[in-house]
């Protein structure tokens, strides 16, 4: 009967509404129309107030509307994409601290050793040339500086 | 007279060794984006243009145009040989290209691909000289009040065309408009949506959404499974890659109407090449004597196609180079480096920028030239490309899209930014949620409100400044164009032309 609260845009139209109406109240706070003409709360008023009402269109449009027959979203493939992003977060996070070289080297063996299931013989390689040509491409031929953290 | 010293200027300035060189590097690097599926040209221009801010931007801007334009030659290499299209407009070339390389026909599929690409792009090229410069004198009569409504009816028009569902379309526009509003409002000062953030003061960079939507959306996407495909063989010699005198004769329509189709659908903005490809192949079938060959491997099934998306480039910058206003996901991405570059794309962008304007139309000539060579003999070559593993192309993409965004601000904080609108563009794929719509509200947003606040500081606070002839004109077109999909007839259309692109 609540089938509608496993579907997508159920919940991204419900998050959207929530963006809108914190739009609608931050933009509440600036100043809508001043002497000098329109102030800046005047354009996120229009727009929040529009992203409220057609995100509350499509809740309740998917809340009324049977669903259709379609491809329902893989688990897996889910959990790859987003085991995928994790790492390279996390990547970015290790940057702070090793550098670019270390994390990049670190986020080409996890994608390539863990991701794609290929061997060492394939996945250290790949991890080391990897930041190397990174490293001779930008910082040395293009002086594109690579990002540093506390130890490199 | 002011045509050709135009032109004349244009190669002077694309002939000079320099700008030669991005010409080839733009091209080469265009079709192997083009060759390779999953990677687009927007996503690689995004994640590129921010290594372009140290070089010379006339130089800098024939590149970036030469992987758009080489995107589209490369891209008919893998829809013939793998069945799947390498570039989005490529999709159409897969019905027949592909019958025709079952049939041991690859070769001439190839061929004709390149030639037709070649005569449509060209004529796209001479199109755009002719078509531009009018057209900007024509909008220099353009105000606020005007382009106001020239933005809208822009928007308007993406919205209609990029997805299945006109709501979701219409709220990841508001999404873009959201993010343009972020930072210091720069007629008050006052500090929007910044979550009392320093870094967010001066709003989020453009490059970072491109890179973050584009790039690593797309890695994520691809990363959900290993699908490796059959490549067919490219047949060896460049002899067995040229079409037939009899296939030249049978795709002389077809290089008419791929140019026609192909330009004059590039100017609408948001109908975009894959619309102009299908357009363009749903009229070769229509007029064709034997549309029954159709989909299994008739030649005109690929000449037709590949013709209008090459063409579609030239018809694309005109409004992008002479209103300012981009059409299409990669033509926003061109708009945001000239602006970054400190140009002004709109009316006086001829103008004033001789050098750059002509410059590029020139390259654009050279270009075309360059990639009928590259996509003839070379075309077996490009093909290898196809057997590089993804997981090997993917730790690149990801470590070129982190150095891009540092190299603009050095600031950790904008590559969790990164982080957090790849994770956004990989869900919007999952949802059904265009993201052109979102990257052009994020482009012109911030024009769009300064035009806005300018038109009603002009009368007042009177919004019947906006019903001046122009305004009035196209802001009921873009009315029509958010109304018409209301009535199912219209709609049904509409979503017919939507799946096919999908």
């Amino acid at each position: 009967m609540y089938g509608f609260v496993r579907r997508g845009d159920f919940w991204s139209g419900l998050a959207l509404a929530g963006l809108g109406a914190y739009i609608l109240s931050e933009a509440s706070r600036w100043t809508y129309m001043g002497e000098d003409g329109p102030g800046p709360g005047f354009f996120p008023m229009w727009y929040g107030g529009a992203m409220v009402a057609l995100s509350l269109l499509l809740v309740a449009g998917t809340a009324l509307k049977q669903a259709r027959p379609g491809k329902a979203p893989s688990i897996p493939e889910l959990r790859r994409a987003l085991t995928c992003w994790v790492a390279f977060a996390a990547c970015i996070a290790l940057m702070k601290v090793v550098g670019f070289m270390v994390a990049f080297a670190l986020l080409s063996w996890f994608i390539v050793a863990v991701m794609a299931r290929q061997p060492q013989k394939v996945a250290l390689p790949v991890a080391i040339v990897g930041p190397v040509i990174f490293y001779l491409l930008f910082d040395l031929a293009l002086d594109v500086q690579l990002p540093t953290g506390l130890w490199f | 007279m002011e045509l050709l010293a135009g032109l004349l200027h244009g190669f002077q300035v694309a002939l000079t060794p320099a700008a030669l060189m991005m010409c080839v590097v733009g091209v080469v690097l265009g079709t192997v984006i083009g060759v390779l599926p999953g990677l687009g040209p927007s996503a690689t221009i995004a994640m590129l243009l921010p290594l372009t801010f140290k070089l010379e931007p006339t130089g800098a801007m024939i590149m970036l145009a030469g992987i758009y334009y080489g995107a589209k030659y490369g891209g008919s290499t893998t829809s013939i040989l793998l069945n799947v299209p390498g570039e989005s407009s490529s999709v159409v070339t897969c019905i027949d290209g592909y019958q025709m390389a079952r049939k041991g026909r690859a070769g001439p599929a190839l061929g004709m691909a390149a030639i037709a690409s070649f005569i449509a792009g060209t004529f796209g090229v001479v199109a755009l000289m002719l078509v531009a410069p009018p057209l900007a004198r024509l909008s220099l009569a353009f105000s606020a009040p005007e382009y106001f409504a020239l933005m809208v009816l822009g928007l308007a028009m993406v919205v209609l065309l990029a997805g299945e569902s006109l709501t979701k379309a219409l709220l990841a526009m508001f999404v873009g408009l959201w993010i343009a509003t972020m930072g210091t409002d720069l007629f008050s000062a006052t500090s929007r949506f910044t979550f009392g953030q320093a870094e967010l003061l001066g709003g989020i960079d453009f490059i970072i959404v491109a890179i973050g939507v584009f790039a690593l959306g797309e890695v994520l996407g691809a990363l959900e499974g290993e699908k490796p495909a059959e490549v067919l063989p490219v047949p060896k010699g460049w002899r067995n890659l040229m079409p037939t005198w009899d296939d030249m004769k049978r795709c002389r329509f077809a290089f008419v109407n791929g140019s026609l189709v192909g330009f004059f659908i590039g100017i609408l903005p948001g109908a975009g090449s894959t619309i102009a490809s299908f357009m363009s192949y749903g009229i070769e079938k229509g007029f064709s004597k034997h549309p029954e060959e159709f989909g299994h491997g008739a030649i005109e099934g690929v000449a037709a196609p590949e013709g209008a998306n090459n063409a579609e480039t030239g018809g694309a910058l005109v409004p992008l180079l002479t209103l300012g206003i981009p059409g299409s996901n990669t033509t926003a991405i061109l708009l945001a480096a000239l602006v970054l570059w400190g140009f002004k794309p709109g009316p006086l962008f001829i103008q004033d920028s001789p050098e750059l304007f002509w410059g590029l139309v020139a390259s654009m000539y050279i270009g075309n030239v360059l990639l009928l060579i590259l996509n003839l003999p070379l075309v077996a070559v490009f093909a290898q490309l196809l057997r590089i593993p993804g997981y090997m192309m993917y730790p690149l993409v990801l470590g070129v899209s982190i150095v891009g965004v540092y190299s603009v601000s050095s600031s950790m904080f904008h590559l969790y930014l990164l982080a957090g609108f790849g994770l956004l563009g990989y869900v919007m794929r999952k949802l059904d949620y265009p993201s052109a719509p979102l990257v052009l509200g994020l482009v012109l947003g911030d024009s769009m409100e300064k035009a806005l606040r300018q038109s009603l500081m002009m009368s007042g606070g009177e919004i019947s400044i906006l019903f001046r002839p122009i305004p009035s004109v196209l802001l009921a077109f873009a009315a029509l164009l958010l109304v018409v999909p209301l009535f199912k007839k219209f709609n049904a259309v509409r979503v017919q032309v939507i799946d096919k692109e999908a």
